[in-house]
């Protein structure tokens, strides 16, 4: 998909597919094209070239999204409205009866610890309670997709910690998570894959709870490593460091390490230490996004 | 479903501004006011040796301001309830949770459409319907169409809501209300000219409030309105400043009842294609 607003450039190029039941992270700078890619799967925002498909049907078709949920960034609404209206309005629009309804939301108003809540209007509500009452309407309807935009804004660790499980209890019961948020801690516990944007671009995507495959870098402690033996190593690595006994060596993959352990036993030297290190997340995302953050 | 949905939560929304309660309030204000200054008159009549064809066409006068005081409270009410339900809802994101729902967009327009007409008619019903109360128990003048009166004020009202929302599809809250109440001013104005251009007999001028009717065909209906509220002897007298040398036709009724619908249908089009 790519998107233009007049002669603002949003999204270059985005090329994304997320399979069912995954919990997928989205990851960028600001301004990256994150936001809108969102509306635009969502059909807030009319892609100006390409398209998309979710569960099956073109992205923001009204029936599909009898099946989606989505909590905005900052989540807002009517504040007199009381907690449980909210949840009951939003039920009526996604055409759920009355009698469903008075059985989704007391349980969501536990879910999301806002019971004791439930008659207090929204303009009473902290920006955490807001943002737990949008998390709340976002799943009224067991979602087979649902899209959160920075869910954990605004909301103290208990709060993150109750998205954290919320996402997690989605993950149990199938339902395909897509995750925009700036905290890449948080993503890294939750998601199972994320994909790095920047420019409207999909820079590269990362399985996260795999074995350790993909691009890390092993770090080895070995005596007596000849000029020769270390120039060796270039076959395998990208990069390379040494520091008196430590090697450090950039690899495109994990798999390489018993290769490069065989090598230098071949070569006779002494190897104390081979730990493959993998980077987190910040790390990766400062190594693929850059330092700059895309400005 | 939807429609209906959104209708009721845009009826409470409206019901629950501010600018609402202060209308009414200014209103109810504005009846003591209307209903001492005309009792104070018509206790003025009697004591003295006036005419009644003097004593009716006063009290005729005193109504027919009176109705048309409710009238501009009705026309700005309108556009200052309604003017940032679209652009304030896309601003501070209220309608991302909505518009993400299973409803269509021009569903979501409607309803939102039908919640405030709704509003404005109980507005409409109980400004212009108290206004009429305390001009017959007062001083005994009776209004002619009372329900034709209303309801062209109300369909006034619905015309400038249409605008607004249309224009609100594009428009940031201020400039969409400048930009409407600015068109009605445009009207207004046009209105006048062709009063006097008819009072005068000078085609040119009438042809300008035309123009200027056809462009925003909102004063329009409060002439057709306020020609119905009075008794036609009295309208043709010449004793108000609102007796409609030059009423508007029916066609131009029609006119306006299209202008309006093609507003809304505009509204609804546009905002199923705008970015939100």
């Amino acid at each position: 998909m790519r998107k233009t607003f007049g002669q603002k450039l949003a999204v270059r190029s985005l090329t994304l597919e997320v399979p069912r039941g995954e919990v997928f992270g989205f990851l960028g700078p600001n301004g990256a094209g994150k936001s809108t890619s969102v509306k635009m799967l969502l059909g807030l925002v009319s892609p100006t070239g390409g398209e998309a498909t979710a569960l099956g049907a073109p992205a923001g078709e009204v029936n599909v999204r009898r099946r989606m949920g989505f909590l905005p960034e900052h989540f807002r609404f009517y504040d007199w409205l009381s907690a449980e209206e909210l949840l009951r309005l939003h039920g009526r629009l996604y055409g759920m009866s009355r009698s469903r309804l008075s059985e989704r939301v007391p349980i969501l108003l536990d879910l999301v610890g806002l019971t004791p809540h439930r008659d207090k209007r929204l303009r009473d509500f902290s920006k955490g309670m807001l943002q737990r009452i949008g998390l709340a309407q976002a799943l009224l309807n067991d979602p087979e997709l649902i899209f959160l935009d920075e869910p954990t804004s605004g909301l103290d660790p208990v709060g993150r910690r109750l998205v954290r499980d919320i996402i997690k209890d989605q993950r149990r019961r199938g339902t395909t998570v897509f995750l925009n948020s700036h905290l890449l801690g948080e993503v890294e516990i939750t998601c199972d894959r994320v994909a790095f944007i920047k420019h409207g671009e999909v820079l590269e995507t990362r399985e996260l709870h795999g074995a350790l495959d993909g691009a890390t870098t092993v770090s080895l402690r070995v005596g007596n490593l000849s000029t020769q033996a270390a120039s060796g190593l270039a076959q395998w690595t990208s990069s390379s460091h040494v520091e008196g006994d430590r090697v450090t060596l950039g690899v495109a993959s994990t798999a390489v390490v018993p290769e490069i352990v065989r090598y230098l036993v071949g070569q006779r030297i002494d190897v104390y230490e081979v730990t493959p290190q993998r980077l987190s997340l910040e790390e990766l995302f400062l190594q693929i996004v850059g330092e700059d953050g895309g400005l | 479903m939807g429609v209906w949905i959104m209708a009721g939560v845009t009826f409470r929304e409206a019901a629950r501004k501010r600018v609402l309660w202060m209308a009414l309030a200014a209103g109810l204000a504005f009846l003591a006011l209307f209903g001492t200054g005309l009792h104070f008159q018509m206790k003025d009549f009697a004591s003295r040796d006036i005419s009644l064809a003097i004593r009716v066409g006063a009290r005729n006068a005193m109504l027919v301001a009176g109705l048309y005081a409710v009238d501009l409270l009705t026309v700005v009410m309108t556009v200052l309830t309604s003017v940032d339900t679209l652009s304030g809802e896309i601003a501070s994101g209220t309608i991302h949770a909505v518009a993400t729902k299973p409803i269509h967009r021009w569903q979501l327009l409607l309803g939102k459409w039908l919640g405030f007409i709704a509003m404005l008619a109980a507005y409409i019903v109980l400004m212009v319907g108290g206004t009429a109360a305390v001009a017959y128990f007062i001083s005994g003048a009776e209004v002619h169409h009372l329900v034709r009166g209303m309801l062209l004020i109300w369909m006034e009202s619905a015309l400038l809501l249409s605008v607004t929302l249309l224009c609100g599809t594009s428009l940031s809250t201020l400039t969409n209300g400048v930009v409407v109440l600015g068109f009605h001013g445009l009207a207004f104005i046009g209105g006048w000219i062709e009063q006097a251009g008819a009072l005068t007999h000078t085609p040119r001028a009438v042809t300008v409030g035309i123009v200027a009717s056809l462009i925003m065909p909102s004063e329009t209906l409060w002439r057709r309105a306020v020609s119905e509220m009075q008794s036609p002897l009295l309208s043709a007298i010449a004793m108000s400043p609102f007796s409609n040398a030059s009423v508007p036709s029916l066609a131009m009724v029609v006119y306006a009842a299209v202008y309006l619908l093609a507003a809304l249908g505009l509204a609804m089009y546009r905002f199923g294609r705008r970015d939100l």
